[in-house]
């Protein structure tokens, strides 16, 4: 495919370092070792048994877990890269992707870095420098201010003259990180401020500029590939309309309802874009796309392979890291804009451990269960995770990445909310129920995409405690749900007692199935916690009956408005895996069954649904009377009027003294995690009490910050 | 071969099953389309269907109300407590559970006590929990005579015990019948003392009130664990404190879980709440090192994992035995529905043909069968005593089915010296040191009780068929004695009896045979350990030689035989 006429003047690679953790790690081994390239891993501390260092033929550890300290940290990588013996770096996404001087030094040193050169990255790193030189390129840009005077007072002036609402970005970084809406002048200067700090936590650079901000967008951006030579062309573009905290979770292309003029001016803007910073490899040119107007402006380009490109290489049929790899070869490229094919369709959407319902903040935990939907030449999962890792608070959250495509865009979607109802993870809050409700909702599947989709939408995206006719439905189902469960844990207990017991050949009799009692059914009572994602408060504990009938069957009442229970049969296929019969409808439920924090919790999979449950269990390990007093997750067991961290995390400032009268909704303490703000705030109106955390500590999940008492 | 052409190709060969037997299998010799088939069944199933009524009743316990005010206590039922400690979907064998029934004026359900067998951790243990919603787990006569019995199987099987404890202590108005005698109340804690000593693990959770005597229960025993204010521990409630000393105190502050955790020392674990002691117990029992292991090691090599489910439908054991005890019924119809593969094999079959006797097994494990087939002659009780010898020798299980009238009377059996042959057959009964299990599906009359091992013979497990009568003879027989020593009396002093009026003495005798030799007045009184469905009998006896299995093997010496 590729020409190899222009190439020859440099040795090609052998050996890649990646810098870089997780699935992007794994995805890049993965075409090195496809093309016979040997790989070299770089793990901190915290990531010694991940899975990017098992799928490496060498690994190096270059420091401990922070970030800043390891994957930042240019100056070991290199030195690894040197130990190793590799020729080139692979910087992935995110980390020193993006970081010109980075690319600087491996030049300088004589590393092939792999990626665009140093000056493209710096030209459009800096948003503020990156929009003129677009401007001088007639790309479209939105209204609003890039100057370097950072004068609040001026800025406010500026934002006055674009007209509100406006949107606050730092000059730097991305990921929607310090970003700000402002939809009034008086929100001006807390905003402002805010985004300062968060910028400066993230990037080390705290400029920030203004542009007008568009209330019903569609974000769409470009793939765009460039070679050595001089060459530039676009692989199309993806939709990453859908967000939630401003980061795409379901990203899709070739971009829905659009025309294929519009597809064309839009791939022509990008290649020019490309072109105005001589850019060479892989790259994104991000437009923002005025759905009442039609217009598309520039936004950003991002220097790198990005997160979502799967979904590009699923509908052009190419591996865009071997792209890379073959540029940074010197290689030209292997088609022209006219030969690049567009087949299909294709979705990708992002499973993070977060916490929905607590407005999707990350979350940490062991992936007690993981279990992904088997991979085929249509549907691909990008994971650098397996069962028994942990996703630590170091770094970024997502779990995995399921890709699917279709013929076309309906096919593509069927396919995708029948893998989001087979992919398993227990341990952690992920968002792969909401993810289900998202794609099943009615405006997705038209393709009727915007950035406030979620925002939009939400009274159909979240199941509110409110809603009755919503939350009996939920109950009934998981009413159902609970039944099941309690089948297989019966049936899959019986089993292990019975093997498990010392005498157990002997006492088999004493284990028949059903267990034989004189003159009546064997019953048995289970009292299960059904975990409410979206409503925690509300008591959930369902008493489940259990008779085992003469037959084999399970009768399963649950005790509520005289409902006549369920008779159910649960067979164990082995591992987690049980064909279910309940009234006479007979389905395959998966299980997971893992213990925490003495609670066992249990996971059902079955149809479209997933729902957890727990028990109360390991007493037995503790018979003292003394009130043992741990930090609960659980806020109930405070007293009213505590706060406790909804995450692990740094707390970067606190506002308030102790002993301060607040009101209700003041903010309290802002805590970082992920590189994310969370504003902590008092939960009613009266007097904080035990304040004792200070700015740059470190509070772990569920830890008491400070209570609130009347006075 | 040509034949096989002309036949119906839809019509395939039935086996036929008495020429594709086995050696040793017992073949079908029910007649399903007989009269008294269906006469059988249907009056056995009326005397399922009203024991399941009776069943359904104490299943109940004290009653709604009771049941209402225990479970407000965060208490539950002693049956759930019970399956709460069992290993999950495993097995329970309860054990009398008529006992009281129509015994005293008041309702006494299930005598206000459940026990019986089940696994904990893979061991079997013998659960004895009172029934606080019964009389408030009060101990009547009939209560004490129901623990002493789980003791004395516990003792027998070396199963340890789990004392479920919710009991106010003895009944009062009937301490003369609780309290004195030797196999009253205080027996209970010498059988425990002497089981602990044993090395039988004594367990008790104290899930209520435990007072006065019923103290002695977790204080006696190896470990005990109480819950936090339902569980109290003392010799004298409140009340009685107040009288006798002026000291006003609360239940929980005189003997409650931390009292008697903390301070005291008389309890070993604070559970805090009913569902953590449970835990709890199943916790201890997890940790026993346990007694018979010997037993079960030397067991494993004769039990056969693979066995076969009887080729005859179990269901069918409730249409065999007739409820006219008049009527004979082939024993062996009942044994091909309860061996392995209706494997039999036959020891003498020809001689002493009214007792049947032979090998088999019963869900792999080895069992000798005793089977009445009539009369017992001299022959038959020959036999039976060859029978036993054997089996004990080998340390083969017994398993005894009566439906025995009795020996042979007369003067030519009196000749041939029955009693002779009587007294070899009980002797070698009641020697045997391997675990006997009596069924009784028929009648069981006088001396033919004993040579087949009735109570008294201390079999391990006793069990009732709903038509079965005990009595020492048939109430019809009982009142043609009865009615001629009356006549002779009356005719001393010259008193005619006129037919209305020796039938209507007659009638009375049997009447009150009938009564007390019914299944019913048997089991109130614990003179076995529960009516069961027939259909239930393989079940029942294959729990029960595993349960009693597990022990090391004794050596059996006998006396004298009159030879």
């Amino acid at each position: 495919l590729f020409s190899d006429s222009a190439s020859s003047s440099s040795q090609s690679i052998e050996k890649i370092l990646v810098a870089n953790r997780g699935e992007i790690a794994c995805r890049i081994m993965r075409t090195a070792k496809r093309l016979g390239i040997r790989t070299v891993a770089v793990y901190s501390d915290a990531d010694r048994d991940a899975l990017h260092v098992k799928s490496a033929d060498e690994a190096v550890l270059i420091g401990p877990p922070p970030a800043r300290l390891s994957y930042l940290n240019a100056s070991s990588i290199v030195d690894a890269a040197f130990r190793t013996g590799a020729q080139a770096i692979h910087p992935g996404y995110g980390f020193l992707s993006e970081s010109a001087d980075f690319a600087q030094i491996c030049e300088h040193r004589g590393l092939k870095f792999i990626g665009p050169p140093a000056s493209a990255i710096r030209d459009m790193g800096d948003k503020s420098a990156s929009k003129r030189i677009m401007g001088a390129a007639r790309v479209p840009l939105v209204p609003g201010y890039h100057g370097n005077e950072q004068d609040i007072d001026l800025m406010k002036l500026e934002a006055d003259k674009i007209g509100y609402p406006i949107i606050i970005k730092p000059t730097h970084g991305g990921g929607g990180k310090g970003m700000r809406i402002v939809n009034s002048p008086n929100e001006f200067v807390e905003s402002f401020l805010g985004a300062q700090r968060e910028a400066a936590a993230s990037f080390g650079i705290n400029t920030i500029l203004l542009e007008k901000y568009i209330t019903q967008p569609r974000h769409i951006e470009v793939q765009i590939f460039g070679d050595k030579h001089g060459n530039v062309l676009h692989l199309y573009e993806r939709d990453c309309s859908v967000q939630r905290r401003h980061q795409k979770i379901i990203e899709e292309a070739p971009a829905p309802n659009i025309s294929i003029d519009f597809r064309s001016h839009l791939g022509q803007a990008a290649v020019s874009a490309a072109k105005a910073v001589g850019y060479h490899n892989a790259g994104t040119v991000e437009f923002i796309v005025d759905t009442t107007s039609g217009q598309f402006y520039f936004m950003e380009m991002n220097t790198r392979l990005q997160v979502e490109h799967p979904v590009t290489e699923m509908i052009v049929g190419q591996d865009l890291v071997e792209w890379q790899i073959r540029v940074a070869n010197g290689e030209a490229l292997p088609m022209s804009q006219s030969q690049v094919p567009l087949s299909g369709h294709a979705f990708e959407a992002r499973i993070y451990a977060e916490n929905v319902a607590k407005g999707f903040l990350p979350a940490t935990g062991v992936l007690h269960h993981y279990r992904l939907v088997p991979v085929s030449s249509t549907v691909r999962v990008e994971t650098g995770v397996e069962q028994g890792d942990t996703v630590s608070m170091h770094y970024d959250p997502m779990i995995a990445k399921l890709v699917v495509w279709g013929e076309n865009r309906a096919a593509a979607l069927v396919k995708l909310k029948d893998c989001l109802s087979k992919f398993q993870v227990a341990g952690l809050p992920t968002n792969i129920n909401f993810l289900q409700k998202l794609v099943k909702h009615w405006a997705f599947e038209n393709g009727d995409v915007e950035t406030h989709f979620i925002e939009h939408f939400k009274d159909d995206l979240f199941v509110s405690p409110t809603n009755a006719v919503s939350a009996k439905e939920a109950h009934e189902a998981a009413r159902f749900n609970a039944a099941l469960v309690a089948a297989c844990v019966i049936s899959m207990e019986h089993s292990l007692s019975k093997e498990n017991s010392p005498g157990n050949n002997s006492l088999s009799i004493w284990y028949s199935s059903p267990p034989f009692r004189v003159h009546h059914c064997a019953r048995h009572t289970m009292e299960i916690e059904w975990e409410n994602e979206y409503d925690s408060a509300g008591s959930n504990v369902l008493t489940l009956s259990i008779t085992y009938k003469p037959n084999g069957n399970y009768l399963i009442e649950t005790g509520e408005n005289c409902s006549p229970g369920f008779e159910v049969k649960a067979t164990h296929l082995g591992n987690h895996d049980f064909r279910v019969e309940a009234d006479g409808v007979s389905m395959d439920v998966s299980l997971a069954v893992y213990f925490k924090d003495q609670t066992k919790h249990i996971h059902i999979w079955c149809g479209s649904h997933h729902h957890q449950f727990r028990q109360k269990i390991g007493r037995e390990l503790s018979g003292d009377d003394e009130a043992q007093h741990k930090p609960s997750f659980d806020t109930a067991s405070h007293p009213q009027g505590t706060v406790v961290a909804p995450m692990a995390g740094l707390v970067v400032k606190v506002l308030v003294k102790d002993g301060t009268k607040v009101e209700e909704g003041q903010p309290i303490l802002v805590l970082e995690a992920m590189k994310m703000e969370h504003v902590v705030k008092a939960p009613c109106t009266g007097c904080v009490h035990g304040l004792v955390v200070t700015a740059g500590q470190q509070v772990s999940d569920g830890s008491v910050l400070f209570s609130v008492k009347d006075q | 071969a040509s034949c096989w052409g002309s036949r119906n190709p839809w019509m395939i060969a039935q086996p036929r099953r008495d020429f594709c037997l086995g050696f040793g299998v017992l073949p079908d010799s029910i007649d399903r389309t007989s009269d008294s088939f269906t006469r059988n069944s249907k009056a056995m199933d009326e005397l399922i269907s009203d024991l399941q009524s009776h069943i359904a009743k104490v299943l109940c316990g004290g009653g709604a109300e009771a049941v209402k005010r225990n479970r407000s206590r965060n208490k539950l039922l002693p049956r759930e407590r019970i399956d709460r400690l069992l290993d999950p979907g495993s097995s329970f064998l309860e054990l009398s559970q008529l006992a009281g029934h129509e015994l005293y004026e008041e309702a006494l359900p299930s005598a206000g006590i459940i026990t019986g067998i089940g696994p904990v951790h893979g061991r079997l243990c013998m659960f004895v929990a009172n029934d606080p919603t019964v009389k408030g787990g009060t101990y009547y006569p009939i209560t004490v005579k129901k623990h002493l019995r789980a003791q004395e199987i516990a003792t027998q099987c070396k199963l340890p015990c789990i004392y479920l404890v919710d009991s106010g202590g003895a009944f009062l108005p009937k301490q003369a019948d609780v309290f004195p005698d030797k196999d009253n109340f205080g027996r209970i804690f010498y059988n425990q003392a002497v089981m602990s000593a044993e090395g039988i693990p004594q367990i008790a959770l104290v899930l209520g009130s435990c007072t006065a005597g019923g103290a002695y229960i977790p204080a006696m025993a190896d470990e005990s664990v109480m819950v936090k204010g339902n569980g109290t521990i003392f010799l004298a409630g409140p009340p009685l404190v107040k009288a006798a000393t002026g000291e006003e105190v609360s239940a929980e502050d005189l003997g409650g879980a931390a009292v008697h955790c903390k301070t005291s020392g008389v309890s070993d674990y604070f559970a805090q709440d009913e569902l953590h002691g449970l835990a709890l117990g199943r916790n201890i029992i997890k940790n026993l090192h346990m007694a018979g292991k010997e037993g079960l090691l030397s067991r494993l090599e004769t039990v056969n994992h693979e066995f076969k489910e009887p080729l005859y439908d179990v269901n069918e054991l409730r249409s065999i035995a007739p409820t006219d005890l008049k009527q004979s019924f082939d024993i062996r119809s009942v044994i091909a529905r309860i061996v392995d593969g209706s494997e039999f094999d036959e020891f003498k079959k020809l001689y002493g043909t009214t007792l049947v006797t032979g090998f088999a097994r019963i869900f792999g494990q080895p069992v000798g069968i005793i089977g009445n087939n009539g009369i017992l002659f001299n022959e038959s009780a020959l036999k039976g005593a060859h029978f036993i010898e054997l089996c004990t020798q080998r340390n083969i299980p017994l398993v005894f089915l009566q439906n025995i009238t009795g020996f042979m009377v007369g003067s030519r059996s009196e000749a041939n010296g029955i009693a002779k042959s009587g007294a070899k057959m009980v002797m070698a009964v009641s020697c045997a040191k391997v675990p006997k299990v009596t069924i009784i599906v028929g009648g069981s009359f006088g001396a033919g009780n004993y040579a087949m091992c009735g109570r008294a013979y201390s079999p391990n497990f006793m069990f009732l068929w709903p038509n079965a009568k005990i009595s020492v003879m048939g109430g019809a027989q009982a009142a043609g004695v009865l009615a001629q020593i009356e006549k002779g009396n009356k005719k001393k002093q010259g008193i005619q009896w006129n037919k209305e009026e020796e039938e209507r003495f007659k009638a009375k005798v049997v009447e009150a045979y009938e009564k007390e030799g019914s299944s019913y007045y048997s089991t109130a009184r614990l003179w076995d350990d529960g009516i069961i469905d027939p259909a239930d009998t393989r079940k029942i006896i294959g729990l029960c030689i595993s349960a009693s299995m597990n022990r090391p093997a004794e050596d059996t010496t006998y006396g004298v035989f009159r030879m």
